[in-house]
């Protein structure tokens, strides 16, 4: 965990009372909509179909048990008792009042918490691994990184009001957890042939109305340079992104229509000319920061303890734990994902109740941590293994036991029309048909790791591109349709999914997802080929002869 | 639209002369990038102060040779949501050692204030007479920074740093 300091605290509270200042002059008519509309949106409130909504950042997904048990408490105190993790590492509350948002601030900022920057056209919460600082054979914890560029991007002087929004995710390991070429600057953290630490850095990816993956601009750079190199790319970005259209004002646009040499050139002359800057990082400046970082006083235990070799007897057990247990980099831990995907669930509400018993169970076994990924799941990152009977029975009685992690009902879904003021169409209630239509868990089990992604608009926040399957809303003559996409995938091997033909009404997208499905498992070559690898292997026809043949 | 310079409401100096009317002999003037430019020598030649107003869709370096000799640079805002001048000014003051007035102009706002200080803006015109009267309030608002820029101002970071030597040396 990463400990704010008075510094840190300092800014937050100050942060909050600028904002009580402003809802006050909103609220007095001193300010217009027009003008408060980009002072809330900094502090992330959206005005939505029923209410404000507010969005709070979980800086690379990591948070403490004190933390979660806030949110909880402003889920009851501020909103109707629950809340909505995204997927980027944000908690969505739908239902806030404007008048009573600065109070629930100020009830988060005393426990390290804020919203600084979770919208607007600013840099956006950095995100991360969910797995960092605890995944096998990463090369360190990219969360140091995370926590330096989260410093660094927070209320910019020369960056606060952008083109557009700017998001950056970082990744420290082989498979890439933090969809690192779906954002404006991804950053893969690796070691040069001498040993050294730094990054690759990706530049122009997103969703969207124009998707793009990510290009390398830059195979390394060192650590020490990696804020002036961000710096040269936004200085590139600020001064020469589009600002007439703003369907056009994303990075991905100037880097498409620059091309990644004449942009990358761009960028270095920025850096070159930057020369030796004050942004340049000290060594001891980057240990300081990784000295925040704490991590738990493990103890040694057996890689195999008694209480698993005995729970390994019960069937349900051992589904889930093949299903949600990843091993851990310590001996005798694991790290253990929450489903919040249950059958007939909207995917990653929380209600504040659960909220509260997951932090009690963090405190119990996993050091008072806990972890919010991208896929709208939990995790407890240290979980000894010995405990991990008990932790499943306790998360059973919660719900929170459902073993489809990265399975075919481990939906990702915006919120859609159900709150969403931009949807064409609905995205839950999908979302909750498949969960029930795949609600077998033998079934889902052989089907095997099968992501389905679902928007209810093009702006993409369900990332449907890069769903294994997709499903993006539409809307025709009044009615809810859907555009079904496959083959997309999120990882180090993002790639956008191909459309399979003309979209389908509201009624039959359950259809056509078991056609696709049942379709995979006759075209398949071995039970071990991913549904994603039998369409590289042959494309989309297979799939939209099954699907259209009968429609 | 009021001027706010040194952190306290002041009478603007410089006469905003119309694109197309005649420069006056002397006095204090403020004008157009374009204008400027069609003769540099010729105005700064003039008795009197030259300002420039500079656009921000472009690039400060036509400006650059002309930077000790001028008195004021304007930047502009056209929207609160166009942050382009933000960069422009800590060009001006940070990469081409500008240090005569910097102004922000067009919508500024107090919320702005204290990005546009920190980005090296010394002088506002502001928008709403309220927020002018604000200034020394709000452009205080915040006391830790986390960016280096050219004011100067501790980062957190390095703040930190000294507080562990001074701790470390106090053992
Ligand atoms: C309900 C309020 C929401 C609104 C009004 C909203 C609005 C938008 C808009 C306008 C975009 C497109 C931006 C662009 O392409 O430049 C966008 C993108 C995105 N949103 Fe949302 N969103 C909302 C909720 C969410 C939620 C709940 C999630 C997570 C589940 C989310 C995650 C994302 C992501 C990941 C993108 C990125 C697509 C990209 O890479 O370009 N948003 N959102
Ligand atoms: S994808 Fe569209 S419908 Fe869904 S949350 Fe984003 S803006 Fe709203």
């Amino acid at each position: 965990m990463y400990a704010y300091d008075e510094l840190d605290r300092t800014l937050i509270n100050e942060r909050v009372s600028e904002f009580r200042d402003q809802v006050k002059r909103r609220l007095s008519g001193e300010l217009t909509e027009d003008e408060f509309k980009m002072l809330r949106l900094q502090n992330g409130v959206y005005l939505q179909l029923h209410a404000y909504m507010f969005r709070v950042a979980i800086p690379y997904g990591t948070l403490s048990s004190k933390q979660l048990r806030r949110l909880a408490h402003v889920a009851r105190r501020y909103d109707r008792g629950y809340g909505h993790f995204t997927t980027r590492q944000n908690i969505q509350f739908n239902w806030i009042k404007l008048a009573e948002l600065p109070d629930a601030l100020a009830e988060l900022a005393e426990v390290g918490i804020h919203a600084m920057q979770t919208s607007g056209n600013n840099m956006r919460n950095v995100t991360s691994d969910q797995w960092a600082g605890v995944a096998p054979g990463e090369v360190e914890d990219p969360r140091i990184w995370s926590e330096i560029l989260r410093q660094h991007t927070t209320l910019h002087p020369e960056f606060s009001f952008l083109p557009r929004k700017f998001k950056i995710a970082i990744t420290a390991s082989e498979h890439d957890r933090a969809a690192i070429k779906i954002h404006d600057i991804g950053l893969r953290l690796h070691k040069n042939a001498d040993g050294e630490t730094g990054f690759e850095v990706l530049v122009g990816g997103g969703l969207g109305r124009t998707p793009f993956i990510a290009k390398t601009i830059k195979p390394f750079v060192h650590g020490r340079d990696i804020l002036s190199y961000v710096e040269a790319i936004l200085r590139v970005y600020n001064q020469y992104g589009r600002r007439d259209n703003i369907y056009k004002a994303r990075i991905k646009i100037l880097v498409h229509e620059l091309g990644i040499e004449k942009f990358a050139r761009e960028v270095d002359e920025e850096w070159r000319q930057m020369g030796h800057s004050a942004l340049t990082l000290d060594h001891s400046v980057i240990e300081e920061v990784r000295s925040r970082f704490s991590y738990p006083a493990y103890e040694k235990l057996p890689h195999m303890p008694d209480e698993l070799k005995q729970a390994a007897h019960d069937p349900l057990f051992e589904r889930w734990r093949k299903n949600s247990v990843a091993p851990h980099k310590v001996q005798g831990y694991s790290i253990v994902t929450l489903s919040l995907k249950p059958v007939g669930g909207p995917p990653g509400d929380a209600t504040a109740d659960q909220m509260d018993a997951i932090a009690d169970l963090a405190d119990k076994y996993s050091f008072g941590e806990i972890r919010v990924g991208h896929e709208q799941n939990l995790a407890l990152p240290h979980v000894a293994k010995r405990d991990l009977p008990q932790l499943w029975k306790a998360l059973d009685r919660l719900g929170l036991a459902t073993p489809n992690v990265n399975l075919v009902t481990d939906i990702i879904a915006c919120p859609g029309l159900d709150y969403c003021s931009l949807a064409n169409a609905r995205s839950i209630p999908i979302a909750q048909e498949l969960t029930r239509r795949f609600a077998n868990h033998d079934t889902a089990d052989m089907i095997g790791r099968l992501h389905i992604n679902i928007s209810g608009c093009i702006n993409a926040c369900g990332h449907h591109h890069v769903g294994h399957i997709g499903i993006l809303g539409v809307e025709k003559n009044g009615e809810e349709f859907y555009q079904i996409t496959i083959g997309g995938r999120a990882d180090e091997n993002a790639q956008m999914g191909v459309l399979i033909g003309p979209a389908v009404p509201y009624a039959e997208v359950a259809d056509v997802i078991e056609d696709i499905v049942e379709a995979y498992l006759a075209l398949r070559d071995r039970p071990e080929e991913l549904f994603v690898d039998t369409v590289k292997r042959l494309g989309v026809e297979p799939f939209k002869e099954r699907v259209y043949a009968t429609r | 639209m009021p001027l706010v310079k040194n952190g306290r409401i002041t009478t603007d100096l410089f006469v905003h002369v119309a694109e197309g009317a005649e420069l006056p002999g002397d006095g204090a003037v403020l004008i157009s990038a374009a204008r400027f430019l069609e003769d540099p020598e010729a105005i700064l030649k003039r008795a009197g102060k030259t300002g420039v107003i500079w656009p921000n869709s472009r690039a400060v370096d036509d400006l650059v040779p002309y930077l000790d000799r001028l008195a004021a640079v304007a930047l502009v805002f056209p929207t609160f949501r166009d942050g382009r001048a933000y960069s422009q000014a800590r060009l001006l003051r940070e990469r081409h050692g500008y240090d005569g007035e910097l102004r922000a102009t067009g919508q500024v706002l107090r919320d702005q204030f204290v990005f546009m200080s920190r980005a090296g803006f010394d002088a506002f015109e502001v928008k709403k007479d309220a927020d002018a009267e604000a200034f020394a309030e709000t452009v205080k608002r915040y006391s830790v920074f986390y960016q280096p820029t050219g004011d100067g101002r501790v980062t957190a970071l390095n703040r930190r740093m000294q507080l562990r030597h001074s701790e470390s040396a106090g053992q």
